[in-house]
This record gives C-alpha cells, structure tokens and sequence, in this order.
C-alpha cells in the first residue's frame, strides 16, 4: 500500500453485460478523506462501476487500484488473483448496499462483528468492543440482540454502516443506500453518512439525493451511457455546469421534485 | 396366548431391534446430513465439469430404489472383491443415499437465498469457504426444516429395508417374533407404534430449528 496514491484510482474500466456496453471507458481517482457523489439516471452505469472497484463485477478492461495496489489481477501479470488474494484486497474496501443485505441469522451486534472476527482474524472480546462503540455512533445501542428483520429499513441501513465501518476500509462504497427506504427514513440514513464524511472516511456514494450530494461531497461525477461527463465542486455541478446534458438532469429532477 | 403377553415375552428381542434402528437412523442422520453440507459446498460456485459430474451423480443416486442400491453394495460389490459386513453396507447405503437428497433439500434452499447474501460476505473479504459455511449454509439450514423433517422420516423408513439382509433392526425384531407364533398384528402393531414415537421425537426436534428460524424471521408459520 503505498500511502501518497490515491484511494481508489480507476482506470479506463470497460464492462459490457450481454452485447451491451455498461461501462465506456471510465476513469477516476478518489484522494485520502475524500466523499465523491456518483449521480446520473437510472441504467447509466454509475452502480456497475462501484461494484467494478471490488470486484463484485469483473471488468472486461481497465484496471483498478486500491491504496496504489491493482485489485482482482496479480501483479506483475495479467493473471487473475486467487480467491484469498482477492478476498484480501476486497478487505480494505466496504459497501453499503441498496437493499441492506444484512445476515439474517445473526444478530445485530454479530453482523458487526462476524468479518473482524473470520475474516480479520480480531479477537472476540476486541471486535465486540469495537461493534458497541460503531453501534452507538450509528444510534443502535439499544439493538445489539436484535435480528435484522425486526428492525425498520433505516435502522437495517445503519448497522449495514456499522458492519462496513468495522473493517476498519480505506474507503467505504455506497451504493444507492437510501433508495429502498421510505421517504421519512431517509434522514436518519444520511445523517449518519454526513457523520462519517466529517470524520474524513474516503467515500464513494452512488446516490439520488441531490441535496445530500451537494451538502457532503467534496466532489461530483455525473455518468451517462457509461461515460464520465462532469465531474466538478459540488457547488458549480448544482448551480453552473459547463455540461448542457448535467444542466437537463438537474432541471428535470428539480421539475419532479418541486 | 394373548397380544399384550406375546409382546411381553419378547420384549429383549424388540428393545436389541429398537436399539439397532435408533443406531442407523441417528448415525445415518447425522453422517449424510453432514455430507450434504460438504455436497453442496462443492456446489457452490460456478458451474464446471466438476459440479457437473456432482450433480449428475445426485441425480443417478435418487432415481435409484433404494432396495437396488443395498443389494448392490450388499450383493453385487462382493463380485468386484469388496465383501461389507451388513453394518457397513447399511451405514453406506443410507447415507449415500439419503445424503444425495439432504444435499439437493440445500441446493433448492442456496438457489432461493438472495444473491446479495453472498455479494454482502464477498464485499467484506470473505474467501469462498467461510462465505459457505458461516453466511449462506446456517440460513439455508435454517429455512429447510420441514423438508428435512420429511427426508428424516423417509430414512427412518429405509432402515426397515436392512432388514432384508438380515440385519436385527425394529422391523427384523417384528417378523421374527412374527415367526414364531404365527401372529402377525401385535407385534407390527407394536413396532409401527414404536417407529411413530420416533418420528414424534424427529419432528420436536425440528420444531426446534423451526422456532430458531422463526426468531430470525427466516421462516413464517
């Protein structure tokens, strides 16, 4: 790990699912501390490309780096890591998902702590500690012998928070965490990220909450048919955009959300 | 001599019988449910030749009577110089076959979990292996305690066929008694009694995993 490179560097990612080109020729690079907002309409490609950086989709070309380091291909060759390698790597990485994808057959309090455990190979008592502090940062204290089916969406999507964060990554992926949740949930979701963003964790957020992107990051990429097409400060992508197409988009959502 | 008297007599000969029963079913139980666990652990990935031939093997095995199979490894293995004694190839015959069916109750079960439960294990740095056994193999188990419970209750059945080759199970101790006063009715009356308070205790215990799954919302009543 080399600590001058960037996070998350993407490089020319092309990934085609059946005959269909998802991903054009894509590239980013997320600095230390950084939160980066992915906007862009649905199908646009921006959740295939956080779900490229670990792994979860292979790219068909381009390459990917994680703190300088290449994910999924050994190095020094094109060949493919192996399943510990590869596990390795995903490891300094975390992702939020859309729909929570918490364990069902574990409590709250072992989501949290099962990967520091098995994965990171942390002792019981010292994953324990942690998952109770992470746990009353995200305002579940009081949930740790809850099953994730007696919780509300918001509550699910903070412990999801909570199990990322125990992995101790260098950069946490978001993808759509906000958008299986009822309206009056959302808040408490997002608050909680706003929390983290302040504390400086590296972030990647694919979202459709506008005011939040604009509110948090540091950054902005706007995304179509697979290709970045702006990326600018926060303030100039909302108010003055060079882009005549991120202008549209922006017009059109404030036309339906008005 | 009258039905309660008969069984009375005899009543070493049903309890060596209800031993030797409660051995192969708890024995056999355990061994293929656990090879189950390993089968569809195989399973797990991307299809290839290899998983192919697995479930390929699967299939031959639950097509096959079971009958057949015992007189294959009972009787015709001896022609290929393998000589199992009936224990062993009682043991055998039940586990494999019973095993290939536990291992299909988890494929069916690993095909209706969502894929995110795996993607959520991958995201975290789970290898494969841990992925299986701590993630996706505990809700798969958790969720199919029914089926089990039925599979069980066919293996409970299929001991009785060890019977034919002259191992002294339940249904062994029944017709010998059977035999011996030409009397048919008390004594399978009795064994049949005795086979049902067996699949009582099976499906209490599954009640059990049932309640486990309930609790995790993983099953509804």
């Amino acid at each position: 790990m080399n600590k001058s490179a960037p996070v998350v560097e993407i490089r020319d990612l092309h990934k085609h699912f059946a005959g269909i080109e998802v991903l054009r020729g894509i590239n980013l690079k997320v600095e230390r501390g950084q939160t980066v907002s992915i906007l862009g309409s649905s199908g646009s490609g921006k959740s295939t490309m956080l779900r490229c950086i670990n792994w979860l989709e292979v790219p068909d070309t381009g390459e990917i780096y994680i703190g300088g380091d290449r994910m999924g291909v050994k190095s020094g060759g094109g060949k493919a890591m192996s399943n510990r390698e590869l596990a390795a790597m995903r490891a300094r990485t975390a992702m939020v998902f859309q729909s929570f994808n918490l364990w069902p057959h574990l409590t709250v309090l072992q989501n949290v702590t099962e990967a520091p455990i098995h994965v990171m190979g942390v002792s019981r008592k010292e994953a324990n500690d942690q998952a109770v502090a992470l746990l009353e940062k995200v305002g579940l204290s009081h949930k740790h012998d809850a099953y994730p089916w007696s919780l509300s969406g918001g509550q699910r999507q903070r412990v999801a928070i909570a199990r990322a964060l125990a992995m101790n990554p260098q950069v946490i992926l978001f993808d759509e965490p906000t958008s299986a949740l009822d309206p009056e949930l959302v808040g408490e979701v997002l608050a909680v990220m706003r929390s983290l963003a302040e504390d400086g964790f590296t972030m990647v957020i694919v979202t459709h909450e506008m005011e939040f992107a604009r509110a948090v990051s540091n950054e902005v990429v706007f995304i179509e048919k697979g290709q970045i097409i702006e990326r600018a400060a926060p303030e100039k992508f909302f108010t003055n955009s060079d882009s005549e197409r991120v202008r549209q988009f922006l017009g059109r959502y404030r036309t339906t959300t008005a | 001599m009258n039905g309660i008297e008969m069984l009375w007599d005899n009543l070493d000969v049903f309890a060596a019988g209800l031993q030797n029963t409660l051995i192969l079913f708890g024995v056999s139980s355990a061994c293929s449910f656990m090879l189950a666990c390993v089968i569809a652990f195989l399973l797990e990935g991307q299809d290839n030749l290899f998983r192919r031939l697995v479930r390929w093997a699967l299939d031959l095995m639950r097509m096959l009577p079971f009958l057949i199979f015992l007189y294959l490894l009972y009787y015709g293995l001896p022609n290929l110089g393998i000589s199992l004694d009936v224990w062993s190839a009682g043991f055998i015959a039940l586990i494999t076959y019973h095993g290939a069916y536990f291992a299909e109750i988890l494929r069916a079960a690993r095909t209706a979990l969502p894929a995110g439960q795996a993607e959520a294990a991958y995201a975290h740095g789970f290898v494969n292996s841990n992925m299986y056994w701590r993630i996706l193999l505990p809700q798969m188990v958790m969720r199919s305690g029914p089926l089990f419970g039925n599979q069980l209750v066919c293996l409970l059945k299929d001991t009785a066929f060890l019977s034919i080759i002259t191992l002294m199970d339940l249904t062994a101790a029944a017709s010998a008694v059977q035999a011996k006063y030409f009397v048919p009715l008390p004594p399978f009356i009795f064994v049949i009694a005795l086979y049902w308070s067996i699949t009582l205790l099976v499906e209490a215990l599954l009640r059990r995993l049932g309640r486990r799954a309930q609790k995790r919302g993983l099953v509804h009543e």
